[in-house]
């Protein structure tokens, strides 16, 4: 072990200071006992940043171990940058989803675009090339002048920064819903491919290898953005701006080409992105997965002004940085690549058998932990968990009693009220901002269930696919975290691709509340069990905690990202109908099933009422059907029922696609026994409609699986409009109508002015 | 034929033109660093689409002054065909190889989506396998794709057959909400005065396959390949 002296110039170690770092006195005693000794500022910084609810998972950690992580196809589980799973053919998917909602906040445009840059990043270090991205969205309402300042500004940074790189943005969900007043949220998934032999994961071996600090300089920019990421956001949130870091997306695409160059060549060990917690985190985390010591000489550091301390250096999180560790020797290897595309790489420390974590500037020790398990020793907590008793009640609100409008009288009129909510409407205004179709692998491009993307060289294709409903999650989060799940599952499957495996992004308040923790709790379990039944393992992802403002707490918001395997590219499916004359084919049983509804919310504002219930096993049974029901070729469309319920989706089916419009003629009294809203516009899950020339195959592949399958109609020319009869009650549209509700309603939002500033008086600064 | 696909740091649609090559046509293509001064003995040249130098300063601006680019405007000037997409309009147009400019669309907005051409001069060596007023349909992906000209220009490539793709409705129609940025008279794609270099927004490479929606886009490589084998 070194000496550790305070560097001159830098602040005392004081419990103020202690507490404006984040750490409790306990983790405090902890560092100290950890060290022997009072931490210098810059050790102080590091674990700041080391222990931060972002670096350390320290609320969740417990939790997510109860999840399912292997399957045979899984390559790599959690704990890596990304996972991976293999696709057969020697080929291998990785794929992970991140949170960046804290900085999309307060600066929308930067936040995401670096949301996008650290994800893209995650996945190219793993040695696969990223072929597409997706997001999962989700602001406050679009009534709201802010919200439309904070929406247009994180599609266009998420577009601006995809779309230089090259990457295809290929699906993903936007919701609106006020609980997201000032605490959006964004996540942003990458999905790449490679040769399973390219697999390179970031741990740090070979006593006396290199370090090397590849790409663009440090810089001031992003400081502390890990913490900044696990507090809640205040008032005084909007002075932490420059906590946000800047992306520049055409030297991420220089540095793609040339990692992706650096572990083909075989010249290095290791890669790593700086991300959250810069330097810090990436080093810490190579050297604990080798279990190897590292040392870090901060002024050998490319920085990009001069005067930045140790503390700065380490803590910066500038973009588009990696870490590497190369073979001894090779250096000038690895130099001579990355000159190649004109970026820097350094050598700025050296893997070591003395088991320390050490940091220098020049001669001058200024930071030193013992060990090599500086991330994995932080603190862990299982806090208190008990629901909120307010919730209990809104649960047990009996929805049915609620009065319908005078204006529900024709329910074509609710029809369009529910196709017009921004969370159901086209999300085309934002799609069509990014590029789908580069790289010339997109088959199913934004809009449809799920992606697709054609597998070159082979005849396979890959399903993508990022869903999560955040209203059933608060109301009852267990069943909101298996719906996550199998709502993903059923539209990967709607595409023909087996789901194999997930990432998922948990966006929550804040854990030290057991109301919140034991959402958190909840919504982990369902989503391990319904992990576990449809076979679909956790290979990594995020937590983002405390996403609460002074305005609002989000809903708790388990997004789940999925992939799915088409063995065959040609049984790909579509959601729309294809064919006037094909009959519809409801699948799935229909209850009376209101609560948690798009339809109670956007028709009666309420949020109230036991969410539907997932029955896991006849998800998986249903998923089964379909898969065998659309390899026999029997399945010209296969559309999932969910917001909106069977109304909303049959719509759908007859518009979504403005090439090609067709109408629909149906009856679903046999389906249901009940109130007409229920059967028009209720959420129960496991339901598909389908169009298909063959219904006997379907029905008989149906039965072979417990499915319930009705027929339920037939696919009309556009000019016969939708008719959905129940009973006596008939909701009768023409076409246009419908389409028009659909596909103008965000266009004609987001024509009114958006401004940054926020127009409701100041709330008192927390 | 051998198509030389030329790289610079930020393209994007390299790889693509090049499999295009490969996997459609059955024909060799090659990556043109652009810090290279050789096009390894192509006969076609591509410019493909991405954000070369970030489309800092200006879409093109910088990548004009890209080494291998002496060598392109010399194979140009010999008479070489030029298929300069997308961001290798902007920097045909920065390189002076085509007249006129990309502005950042009208809507302000990146815009991907498909889109309705017509083929306005079917007697080039990129449109011979269309048919005049044929109409194709052709993604396009780009912030900056507003073609503008001097009204002299624009009458000059309009007198001489130059213009060679706009954008149009389902039906053929040119109208106003056909033009997906703006473009001054619809103009997607222009030849130069020998016809031998062709400048558009849209990207042919991105539809040769009816699994991603269309295959229209082979007609231009099919031309090239009939007329320069000829």
């Amino acid at each position: 072990m070194s000496d550790v002296a305070p560097r001159p110039g830098d602040p005392a170690v004081t419990p103020e200071l202690v507490a404006e770092h984040g750490l409790t006195s306990e983790e405090y005693d902890r560092l100290v006992r950890m060290l022997g000794r009072t931490p210098t500022f810059t050790e102080l910084g590091i674990i700041s940043a080391l222990w931060s609810e972002h670096c350390s998972y320290k609320h969740s950690r417990n939790l997510l171990k109860t999840l399912p992580t292997t399957a045979p196809w899984v390559l790599q589980g959690p704990g890596e940058n990304a996972g991976v799973i293999s696709i057969g053919d020697g080929l291998a998917v990785a794929f992970k989803i991140e949170s960046h909602n804290h900085p999309s906040a307060v600066e929308p445009y930067q936040g995401a675009a670096t949301g996008v840059g650290g994800i893209l990043r995650d996945v190219f270090t793993m040695g696969a090339r990223p072929i597409a991205m997706l997001n999962s969205l989700r602001f406050g309402s679009l009534d709201s002048a802010r919200t439309r300042y904070l929406f247009a500004g994180v599609v266009k940074g998420i577009g601006d920064y995809g779309n230089c790189v090259g990457i295809p943005t290929v699906a993903g969900e936007i919701v609106f819903d006020a609980a997201y007043e000032g605490n959006p949220l964004v996540n942003a998934m990458c999905v790449g491919l490679m040769h399973e032999n390219q697999l390179i994961r970031a741990k740090a071996e070979g006593v006396g290898n290199p370090i090397i600090a590849v790409g663009a300089r440090t810089g001031r920019d992003g400081i502390h953005g890990a913490s900044f990421a696990s507090e809640d956001l205040s008032e005084a949130s909007d002075a932490k701006r420059p906590r946000v870091q800047v992306g520049d997306p055409f030297t991420e695409k220089l540095l793609l080409e040339a990692s992706l160059e650096l572990i083909r060549s075989g010249h290095i060990v290791a890669i790593q992105d700086m991300g959250a917690a810069g330097l810090t985190s990436s080093s810490a985390e190579m050297a604990e997965r080798g279990d190897v010591g590292v040392t870090i000489d901060v002024s050998k550091v490319p920085v990009r002004e001069s005067g930045m301390t140790p503390y700065e250096i380490l803590l910066s999180e500038s973009q588009e940085r990696m870490l590497v560790v190369a073979h001894k020797g090779r250096e000038a290897e690895v130099r001579t690549i990355l000159q190649k595309w004109d970026l820097q790489a350094e050598v700025i420390g050296e893997v070591i058998a003395e088991p320390v974590y050490r940091v220098t500037e020049g001669d001058r020790v200024v930071a030193e932990f013992p060990g090599s398990r500086l991330v994995t020793d932080c603190p862990r907590y299982s806090p208190p968990a008990e629901e909120d008793s307010a919730i209990a009640a809104l649960r047990a609100v009996d929805v049915a009693s609620i009065a319908e409008l005078e204006e529900e009288k024709d329910p074509a009129w609710t029809l369009r009220q529910l196709l017009s909510s921004p969370t159901i409407a086209s999300k085309r205004w934002a799609y069509q901002q990014y590029d789908s179709t580069v790289r010339t692998n997109t088959v199913v491009g934004p809009g449809g269930d799920a992606a697709v993307l054609r597998i070159r060289g082979t005849s396979k294709g890959i399903a993508v696919k990022t869903d999560c409903n955040g209203r059933y999650t608060y109301l009852d989060p267990l069943n909101g975290g298996r719906i996550a799940v199998a709502e993903a599952a059923r539209n990967v499957a709607c595409t023909g691709a087996r789901p194999r495996a997930i990432t998922n992004c948990l966006n929550f308040g804040n854990p030290r509340k057991p109301s919140v923790y034991y959402q958190l709790r909840e919504a982990i379990r369902g989503m391990g069990e319904a992990c576990e039944v449809l076979s679909t393992p956790v290979t990594g992802g995020n937590v983002s905690l405390y996403n609460e403002s002074p305005r609002s707490s989000v809903y708790p918001t388990p997004v789940v990202g999925m992939v799915g395997v088409l063995e065959s590219i040609d049984n790909v499916t579509r959601s729309t109908f294809e064919n006037e004359g094909d009959a519809i084919l409801l699948v799935g049983d229909t209850r009376d099933e209101l609560g948690g509804t798009e339809y109670l919310a956007t028709i009666h504002s309420t949020i109230a009422g036991q969410p539907p219930v997932c029955d896991l096993e006849l998800e998986r049974r249903a998923i089964e059907a379909l898969l065998e029901a659309i390899d026999a070729g029997a399945i010209t469309s296969a559309h999932d029922c969910s917001d909106g319920g069977l109304a909303v989706a049959l719509a759908e089916c007859c518009i979504a696609n403005l090439d090609a419009q067709l109408g629909a003629d149906v009856d679903i009294s046999e389906v249901f026994t009940g109130a007409s809203r229920s059967a028009f516009f209720g959420e129960t899950q496991g339901r598909y409609v389908l169009s298909s020339t063959n219904t006997a195959t379907v029905e008989k592949i149906m039965q072979s699986h417990g499915v319930t399958v009705t027929r339920i109609g037939i696919v009309t020319p556009r000019s016969n409009g939708l008719k959905i009869r129940f009973n006596g009650t008939v909701i009768d549209s023409d076409i246009e109508s419908l389409s028009s509700a659909w596909h103008n309603s965000i266009p004609s939002i987001m024509s009114a002015p958006a401004v940054a500033e926020d127009p409701e008086p100041a709330m008192t600064v927390v | 034929m051998k198509f030389g696909v030329v790289t610079f740091p930020g393209s994007n649609c390299d790889y693509d033109a090049y499999r295009a090559v490969i996997d459609s046509l059955g024909e060799d293509a090659v990556y043109i660093w652009h810090k290279d001064h050789d096009l390894q003995n192509s006969d076609v040249i591509i410019l493909p689409g991405g954000f070369s130098y970030g489309d800092y300063l200006r879409p093109g601006a910088i990548a004009r002054f890209s080494p291998v680019m002496t060598e392109v405007v010399q194979h140009a000037r010999r008479g070489g065909p030029v298929m300069a997409i997308c961001n290798g309009f902007q920097i045909a147009c920065e390189a002076g190889l085509l007249p006129g400019a990309l502005l950042r669309n009208a809507s302000l907005q990146f815009v991907s989506a498909p889109v309705n051409l017509r083929i306005e001069n079917a007697d080039t060596m990129f449109t011979s396998a269309y048919e005049e007023h044929e109409v194709i349909r052709v993604p396009i992906a780009h912030g900056d794709g507003r073609y503008t000209a001097s009204e002299h220009e624009l009458d000059t490539l309009e007198g001489a057959g130059r213009i060679v793709f706009r954008y149009v409705d389902a039906k053929g129609e040119i109208t106003n909400s056909a033009n997906p940025n703006g473009s001054a008279r619809n103009i997607a794609g222009i030849v130069n005065a020998e016809g031998n270099v062709l400048g558009m927004m849209p990207h042919p490479e991105r539809a040769l396959d009816d699994l991603l929606g269309s295959h229209d886009g082979l007609g231009l490589f099919e031309s090239i390949l009939s007329r320069v084998a000829a």
